[in-house]
């Protein structure tokens, strides 16, 4: 399949594919990172994360309409304002939803599952009735649009650029939160002594709230993010709920890097193959391949040694 | 322990309940299309009796359900396909005697593993046989590293993902989106008449009775005792000398040939089977339909089953905005506050009101499976913390001690 290219074409096909697969890394590691919040470290399976991602897109939505009609002069700067809203809206939204529903079902993992997804229908619906069936698109501010050729053969958009300047900076931030702050350290020794966590006298339904909410808000700003790329729908959110669980698991529940290195080695999988096979196919070799994976190794890429 | 009874006196009025409801009050009551509507949530009840011994009983959630199902229905759909093709009704295509579809994506010979669903008793086997290996094969990889828990399901889900995007992109081989449609007839049979559909329904009758005695002979058989069990204490049960991996591994396959019959008798009543039958979306809803029926209770599945869907086409029909809502509310009502849906609300209120009325005390309890109030969670992922109450998945950071 190599033939019919010369070597610099090929060169630039994988530079190419390579930028495209860091983007698609980039959407994997906004998502994954709130889901290994919630999930790695508080073994909550919210189904519904893809509908707090899709919360932080519409509201940036609304953000960039609002800019666009009362404060012009000041819209190249609307994603900044709009990303933190997602973060707060998505975050809040969160917290109630720990308040109601998911605080009773912290012993029972599997039915966290069934009454999320519960959850996501209904959070459809609304979406559906508020914003309408079809997808919404935001408007990019000039300066994101347009693309950097790095060579004559190879391209950049600027817009893939940013998301991927974004995913850093929010992963740094992710990783400061939970390693390097006094919250972090209460949300770890929670998770990993609950009752020795409470007797040292952290508050850990408090915790509990605070962990659930930030791992949302972490998803509202991946969709403010998403919708830089790619336009919104109510059921946009569950196209990727899977491989965002996927990429989770297999980097090791736990572990915030694994995440990230999984999210690398999947989008960049997925990207390379589909220039060569069809789109469809190249995902199903990808989940394959992970699948299979999981299966020999079910701890995944980087995991905690733990005794049993 | 007193020695069990395949059913007692309550179950078997509970049978025949349930069996004049579908066999004699449905049909009665429903004209030929909203039987024929009827006959196809009942083949979901296939999937949700299966769904009650895996996840019930054996602390297994499959969120794949829905692949065994689709995986069923197109071996028939296959067959019915092929007979549909013949050189003669086919004449207008560039090949004639090949499936509509595969002209369409210019394919000019029969794919080799389709040749086989030429034979009626092929299919059948495979109708069984094509879902209960793919449930060995994952159950054999997953069950025997001791993966569990929310793990396998994420992985099911998963597999459901991976069927669903294949199928659609084989359009070539599989009907791609539409799915395989327009099949006619079975055997020379024409399953398109009213009068096939009402002689399917009762077919399909039979069969999910036969499907429920043999779900009920495992609940009240050594295996069934062991299951349950294995999903509250798995390790006591290891260590009693009992091999988990294959008892897990048996009762999925058994949920799988069961959703792949359900899968086959859908096709044949409906007509056609398609991708959107098979991917998440479906393999979830299948457990809604058990959940909400109860997940310890196969008669409560059935229920379920019927409930769930009919209310689904009655608001669909009436208020397509207030469906998902229901369905969303419905769900998360169920788990949060009944866990053992329809058939624990049934024990809880109705049961011991009518104890009561016929004055038979206390009532014998011996064999009941006793739902804990609040489930054990099954073992987690591969990394079992043991004093965590709060979570099975295995936390981070250090070593507990």
């Amino acid at each position: 399949m190599f033939a019919d290219y010369s070597m610099s074409e090929l060169g630039a096909i994988f530079a190419m594919q390579g930028f495209a697969g860091l983007i698609l890394f980039s959407v994997f590691v906004l998502m994954a990172l709130g889901l290994a919040i919630i999930f790695g470290q508080m073994g909550v399976i919210n189904m519904a994360h893809g509908e707090f991602m899709i919360l932080g897109a519409y509201v940036t939505y609304l953000i960039s309409n609002l800019f666009a009609d009362y404060m012009p002069a000041l819209f190249s700067g609307y994603f900044f304002l709009a990303m933190i809203l997602a973060f707060i809206a998505a975050g809040l939204l969160g917290m109630i939803v720990e308040w109601l529903m998911i605080r009773h079902l912290y012993k029972r993992p599997l039915d966290t599952l069934l009454a999320t997804w519960g959850l996501s229908l209904i959070l459809q619906q609304v979406y559906r009735s508020v914003f309408g069936a079809r997808e919404v698109g935001v408007t990019i501010p000039d300066w994101m649009m347009g693309s950097v050729y790095l060579t004559d053969l190879v391209e950049v958009p600027i817009n893939g650029i940013f998301v991927m300047v974004l995913a850093l900076t929010i992963s740094l931030a992710v990783y400061f939160m939970m390693f390097r702050s006094s919250w972090g350290r209460q949300v770890r020794a929670v998770t990993q002594n609950r009752v020795m966590a409470g007797a040292v006298g952290i508050d850990t339904g408090w915790t509990d709230r605070m962990t659930f909410g930030i791992g949302c808000g972490v998803a509202g700003v991946a969709g403010a993010a998403f919708t830089m790329i790619g336009s919104t729908g109510p059921t946009s959110g569950q196209l990727y709920i899977v491989d965002t669980f996927l990429v989770v698991v297999f980097g090791g529940a736990a572990s915030l890097l694994g995440t990230i290195a999984s999210a690398f080695t999947i989008s960049q999988a997925q990207s390379i193959m589909e220039f060569f096979l069809s789109g469809s196919m190249a995902k199903v070799l990808t989940l394959l391949v992970v699948v299979g994976i999981l299966m020999i190794r079910p701890q995944g890429l980087f995991s905690l040694k733990l005794r049993k | 322990m007193t020695r069990t009874r395949f059913m007692r006196l309550d179950e078997w009025i509970g049978f025949a309940i349930l069996a004049l409801v579908i066999f004699v009050l449905l049909p009665a009551a429903l004209d030929d299309f909203r039987l024929n509507l009827f006959g196809k949530y009942l083949t979901y009840a296939f999937v949700a009796i299966g769904l009650v011994l895996c996840w019930g009983a054996g602390g297994i959630l499959s969120l794949g359900q829905g692949v065994f199902f689709g995986l069923g229905g197109y071996c028939m759909a296959m067959f019915l396909k092929l007979e549909a093709s013949t050189p003669e009704n086919t004449a207008i295509q560039s090949t004639p005697g090949i499936p509509d579809f595969m002209d369409w994506n210019q394919l000019t010979a029969l794919p080799a593993w389709w040749e086989p669903f030429y034979s009626l008793p092929f299919t059948l086997l495979a109708v069984i046989m094509v879902p209960v290996l793919l449930a060995g094969f994952i159950g054999f990889a997953m069950f025997s590293r001791r993966v569990g828990g929310v793990y396998f399901a994420i992985i099911t889900q998963a597999i459901a993902a991976i069927m669903t995007i294949l199928i659609i992109g084989q359009q070539g081989f599989t009907g791609g989106v539409n799915g395989i449609t327009d099949l006619r007839t079975l055997h020379g049979w024409d399953i398109r008449t009213n009068e096939a559909k009402t002689t399917l329904y009762f077919v399909n009758g039979v069969l999910l009775f036969a499907c429920l005695f043999i779900a009920q002979y495992i609940r009240k058989s050594k295996l069934g005792r062991v299951l349950i069990a294995m999903r509250d204490q798995e390790d006591r049960v290891r260590f009693s000398g009992y091999d988990v991996a294959n008892f897990k591994v048996f009762i999925f396959c058994v949920g799988a040939a069961m959703a792949g019959m359900g899968g086959a008798m859908f096709t044949l009543q409906v007509g056609f089977m398609s991708p959107t039958l098979v991917g998440i979306v479906p393999s979830i809803e299948m457990v809604i339909f058990c959940a909400v029926g109860g997940r310890l209770s196969i008669l409560g599945a059935v229920y379920g089953a019927l409930l769930v869907n009919w209310s689904k086409t009655v608001l669909s029909e009436s208020f397509p905005e207030l469906w998902l809502f229901g369905l969303g509310g419905l769900f998360i009502a169920v788990v949060m506050f009944f866990p053992n849906g329809l058939a624990g609300i049934y024990n809880d209120y109705v049961e011991p009101h009518i104890k009561a009325l016929f004055g038979r005390g206390k009532p014998e309890r011996s064999d009941e499976v006793a739902a804990p109030a609040v489930e054990t969670p099954p073992s987690g992922g591969p990394a079992q913390p043991t004093a965590r109450p709060a979570a099975q998945i295995p936390p981070a950071g250090t070593p507990a001690q």
